[in-house]
C-alpha cells in the first residue's frame, strides 16, 4: 500500500536520509529502529508527507504523495491515514473535552450527528480502556497513559487504513508501556490494521512488528522479519544494537 | 509420498562483528526430509548446532547457503529465500514451534497467549479460548493461573504455556526444542501422548530430545548433527 | 439638504482609497463569505468604534443616497448619532431612522426586523472577521483551514458546548456557511437575527478596519447556522412581548428600570418599535 523509493534529505550537510526504500502491506506492522540521530524519524514525517525529501518518491495506493496537493494530503491524513505522536500533547487538543477530541475527526470528514458521534467516542474509549465517565473530562486530567490511549482512539476512530506511530511508548512507565504495546498489537490485528512504528525499544519492536527495518546514519543497514533480524543480526550495527540490551 | 519440510545443502555459519569479524560455521550440507505423521529427532552431542538448525527450520536464522522446502497451501516453499510476509502466513498455517523460551507480551493473560495463534488462524475466539483451557488442564496448569500472565510463572509452568500455544493450533509442521527439559514425570507422559496424537493426525515433527525415554516413545528415528568440520 | 464641510472630500477618502475599497468590496461579492485583505486608513474615530463599516459605507456611497446607522438596533445611540453626523458632514447626504427609506444601513451588532429590498446596502461594523480566532490563534493556519474548506474544529466548539450544557452556548457572533463553501462571522449579531441573513434580497457588506479585512454576501445567497443534525440550530428571543409595542416576533432588549429588580422588555430595533407604536396610535384615533 506504502511504497516509498530512493529517498534522500540533508539537513545541510549532515544527510538524515540517504537512499531509502521501504513498503508497508496490508495489515503489516513495520518497526523502524535505531539510535537517536539515526534518521528514523525524519523518515516517518516524510513518508507521512510532513516533509519534503531532496530526491526519491513516496506512494500511497500508486499516488505520489509529495506530488498530491494539500487538500489531498490533509484528506488522506484524515481518513485512510493516521498519526500517533510520542507526546500525546502533540496529538491531542487539551483545552477540548476526551470526547471532543476523538470526534474531531469525525466531524473533520463530515459527520453531524451529535448522538451518533458521542457514540462512537464512548464505543472507542472503551475499546482503548478509557472510562467512558471520563467522556467530558478535558485530557489534561488524564494520566500520560490515559493520554496517549486517547491519541490512539481519536486517530483509530475514522478507520484509517495505515497508522504512523512515532516511539508511542516513549514517556510512559515500564508497566503502562506493556500495556499500550498489548492495545497496540490488538487493535492492529483485529482491524487489519497496517503500522508503521518508530522506536529505539527493540523489545517492543520484537512483539509488535512482523519486519523490522534498522536505521543508522540515515541508511537503512538490515531489514527482514522480526524476528530473524534480532536473533541474527548480520550487519555490525545491528549486532551491536541487539547486543546492547539489557535482557529482562 | 511428499514431504512435509526437507532441506537441501543447508549451510549456516555466523559472522561475529563484534569480535574482529571471526566466521564462525555451524552447519554445512544439511540434507534432512520429515513427512507427514513422522517424529524425526535431531541426534547429536551439544553444540552440535541442532538448535540452530532448528531455528533455520523455523526461519528464526537465516540461512547461509542451500534450500528449507515446507509443504505450505499445497505447494512447497523455500522458507531460506521467502519473504518475511511469506514466512510470516507459514508460520500462522503451516509450521509451529516450541522453543525452550516463552517469550510473549507482558501482562496479557495465559489463556489469551495460548489461544492466540489459533484466532490468528481464523478460530472463534470463544471455541479458541475454551480449547486453550481445555490444553491448559491436560497439561496440569491449574485454572486459577489462566487468567494470569505467565512472567511469574515457574519454568516448568511457563514450559507448558509454551507447549499449549505451540500444539494448540494443530500445525502440519511443528519443531519442539527439548520440549520436556523442565517437565516432571506425569507432564512428561502428557507430552509423549500429545506428540503421538499429532503425529496421528498426520503432523511431521521434528525434535531435540535429550530425555532418552520420551526420544523412545515418539521418535520414529534419528537424524545425525555433527559438529561443522571445515577448518579455514 | 447640508453643505459638506469644505476641505474634504466627498464622504472624507480620498478617491484612490475608495477605488481601492471598491476593488475590494468586488472581490469579496466575486467569493461569498471569503475575507479579503485591504489598506485600512486611520479614521477620526477609534479602533472598535466601526472604522472598518465606515470605510465601506464611504467607498458605495453616493450623494442620492439616504443613511441609516444603527448601533444595537438603536438610531440614537452615540455610535449611530456620530457616524451619521460625520456623513452629514463630509459628504452631505441625507439621513433617515426608518429602515424603509434607507438606501444604505451601517449597522453595529444587529439586523432591523423589517425585510430588507434589492436596492438596499447593509453594512456591517465587525471587531473580529475570523470565525476560528478563539480556536487557532494562527493566522495562516486559519488561512489554510479556509482554502481547504476544513471546518471540523468549528463542529467540535459545537461538540463541545453540547456536551457540557446540553445546548449550543453560542448567543452572538454563531458561525454561518456562506453559499455552502465558507466559514463566516456574521459580526456580534444575535443569533436570532442568522436566519435574515439566508437569501436576503440586500447585498451584505462586512468591515473590519482594526483587522484589514472586507467580506460580502450578494443577494440571494445561501447562509446556513451551523449546527448538528440532532441539535439543529434554534434562534432565541426572550420569552417575552414587547412592553411599548406588544410585539412577540422582535429581539429585545431587557431594560432594568429600578433598583429592586423590576425590568422590561422592549424592542431593540426602535425603528420597528416606533413604528407599530405609531400604527397604533394611528388606529385607535
Amino acid at each position: 500500500m506504502l511504497t516509498a523509493e530512493g529517498l534522500t534529505l540533508h539537513f545541510g550537510v549532515i544527510p538524515a536520509l540517504v537512499d531509502v526504500a521501504i513498503e508497508v502491506a496490508e495489515g503489516e506492522v513495520v518497526a523502524i529502529v535505531g539510535e537517536s540521530g539515526s534518521g528514523k524519524t525524519t523518515l516517518l514525517r516524510v513518508l507521512s508527507g510532513l516533509m519534503a525529501p531532496d530526491a526519491g518518491s513516496v506512494r500511497w495506493l500508486g499516488a505520489d504523495v509529495h506530488a498530491m496537493g494539500e487538500a489531498a494530503r490533509r484528506r488522506l491524513m484524515r481518513t485512510d491515514w493516521g498519526f500517533v505522536h510520542q507526546n500525546p500533547r502533540d496529538g491531542l487538543r487539551l483545552n477540548v473535552s476526551a470526547g471532543g477530541n476523538v470526534g474531531e475527526r469525525l466531524m473533520a470528514v463530515g459527520a453531524r450527528h451529535y448522538g451518533n458521534i458521542r457514540a462512537q467516542a464512548i464505543e472507542w474509549l472503551a475499546r482503548v480502556e478509557v472510562d467512558a465517565t471520563r467522556i467530558d473530562d478535558l485530557p489534561r486530567t488524564f494520566s500520560g497513559g490515559m493520554q496517549q490511549r486517547l491519541q490512539i482512539a481519536r486517530t483509530l476512530v475514522t478507520n484509517p487504513r495505515l497508522v504512523f506511530m512515532d516511539e508511542p511508548t516513549g514517556g510512559l512507565d515500564v508497566s503502562v508501556q506493556a500495556r499500550l504495546l498489548d492495545l497496540i498489537r490488538t487493535l492492529s490485528r483485529e482491524l487489519g490494521l497496517s503500522v508503521l512504528i518508530v522506536t529505539h525499544d527493540i523489545a517492543a519492536a520484537r512483539l509488535l512488528a512482523d519486519r523490522i527495518l534498522v536505521m543508522r546514519r540515515g541508511r537503512v543497514v538490515e531489514q527482514g522479519l522480526t524476528d530473524r533480524v534480532l536473533d541474527d543480526p548480520q550487519h555490525p550495527y545491528t549486532q551491536l544494537l541487539v547486543s546492547s540490551v539489557l535482557a529482562a | 509420498m511428499s514431504a512435509a519440510l526437507r532441506t537441501e545443502g543447508l549451510a549456516k555459519a555466523f559472522t561475529l562483528h563484534l569480535q574482529g569479524g571471526v566466521r564462525i560455521p555451524v552447519l554445512g550440507g544439511v540434507d534432512l526430509a520429515v513427512h507427514p505423521g513422522e517424529c524425526v529427532a535431531l541426534w547429536g552431542p551439544s553444540g552440535a548446532g541442532k538448535s540452530t538448525l532448528m531455528r533455520c527450520l523455523y526461519g528464526n536464522y537465516g540461512a547461509g547457503a542451500g534450500r528449507i522446502l515446507l509443504r505450505h497451501r499445497g505447494a512447497e516453499m523455500d522458507l531460506a529465500t521467502a519473504e518475511p510476509r511469506a514466512v510470516i502466513a507459514a508460520r500462522r498455517e503451516t509450521i509451529g514451534y516450541v522453543s525452550q523460551f516463552l517469550r510473549v507480551i507482558p501482562r496479557v493473560a495465559t489463556r489469551d497467549i495460548v489461544a492466540e495463534p489459533m484466532i490468528a488462524r481464523g478460530m472463534a475466539r470463544e471455541e479458541a479460548l475454551a480449547r486453550a483451557t481445555a490444553l491448559l488442564h491436560r497439561l496440569n496448569l491449574p485454572e486459577r493461573l489462566h487468567g494470569l500472565p505467565p512472567a511469574t510463572f515457574s519454568g516448568g509452568e511457563q514450559q507448558r504455556v509454551n507447549l499449549a500455544r505451540g500444539f494448540a493450533p494443530g500445525y502440519p509442521v511443528l519443531l519442539l526444542d527439548e520440549p520436556t527439559a523442565s517437565l516432571d514425570a506425569a507432564n512428561r507422559a502428557v507430552v509423549i501422548a500429545m506428540i503421538n496424537e499429532a503425529k496421528a493426525a498426520g503432523a511431521a515433527i521434528i525434535g531435540i530430545f535429550h530425555d532418552a525415554e520420551v526420544r523412545g516413545a515418539v521418535a520414529d528415528r534419528l537424524f545425525d548433527v555433527l559438529p561443522h568440520q571445515d577448518a579455514a | 439638504m447640508n453643505a459638506p464641510l469644505e476641505g474634504y472630500n466627498f464622504a472624507y477618502l480620498d478617491e484612490a482609497t475608495k477605488r481601492m475599497l471598491r476593488r475590494t468590496i468586488l472581490k469579496a461579492v466575486a467569493i461569498p463569505g471569503h475575507q479579503i485583505p485591504f489598506g485600512a486608513r486611520e479614521m477620526p474615530l477609534p479602533y472598535g468604534w466601526g472604522t472598518g463599516g465606515i470605510q465601506v459605507t464611504a467607498a458605495i456611497l453616493g450623494p442620492a443616497d439616504t443613511l441609516k446607522v444603527i448601533d444595537q438596533g438603536a438610531d440614537d445611540t452615540t455610535n449611530a448619532i456620530s457616524i451619521r453626523r460625520f456623513f452629514t458632514r463630509v459628504a452631505g447626504v441625507a439621513t433617515t431612522e426608518r429602515t424603509a427609506e434607507a438606501t444604505i444601513i451601517q449597522t453595529r451588532h444587529r439586523i432591523p426586523e423589517a425585510p430588507l429590498r434589492e436596492n438596499q446596502v447593509l453594512v456591517y461594523q465587525v471587531p473580529q472577521p475570523e470565525p476560528l480566532s478563539k480556536l487557532e490563534p494562527r493566522r495562516a493556519e486559519t488561512k489554510r483551514l479556509h482554502a481547504l474548506a476544513d471546518y471540523g474544529l468549528m463542529h467540535v466548539r459545537l461538540y463541545e458546548d453540547i456536551a457540557r450544557l446540553g445546548h449550543i452556548a453560542k448567543a452572538y457572533d454563531y458561525p454561518v456557511m456562506v453559499g455552502g463553501r465558507y466559514l463566516m462571522s456574521p459580526s456580534p449579531i444575535p443569533a436570532f437575527d442568522n436566519p435574515k441573513m439566508h437569501r436576503m434580497a440586500a447585498l451584505q457588506l462586512f468591515g473590519a478596519g482594526r483587522e484589514k479585512r472586507i467580506y460580502a454576501i450578494p443577494p440571494y445567497t445561501d447562509v446556513r447556522s451551523l449546527d448538528f443534525e440532532d441539535h439543529p440550530f434554534r434562534p432565541i428571543r426572550a420569552p417575552q412581548d414587547c412592553a411599548l409595542c406588544g410585539s412577540r416576533e422582535s429581539y429585545l432588549d431587557e431594560v432594568i428600570t429600578d433598583d429592586r429588580g423590576g425590568r422590561l422588555f422592549v424592542c431593540s430595533d426602535t425603528d420597528y418599535c416606533g413604528e407599530r407604536v405609531a400604527a397604533r396610535g394611528a388606529a385607535a384615533c
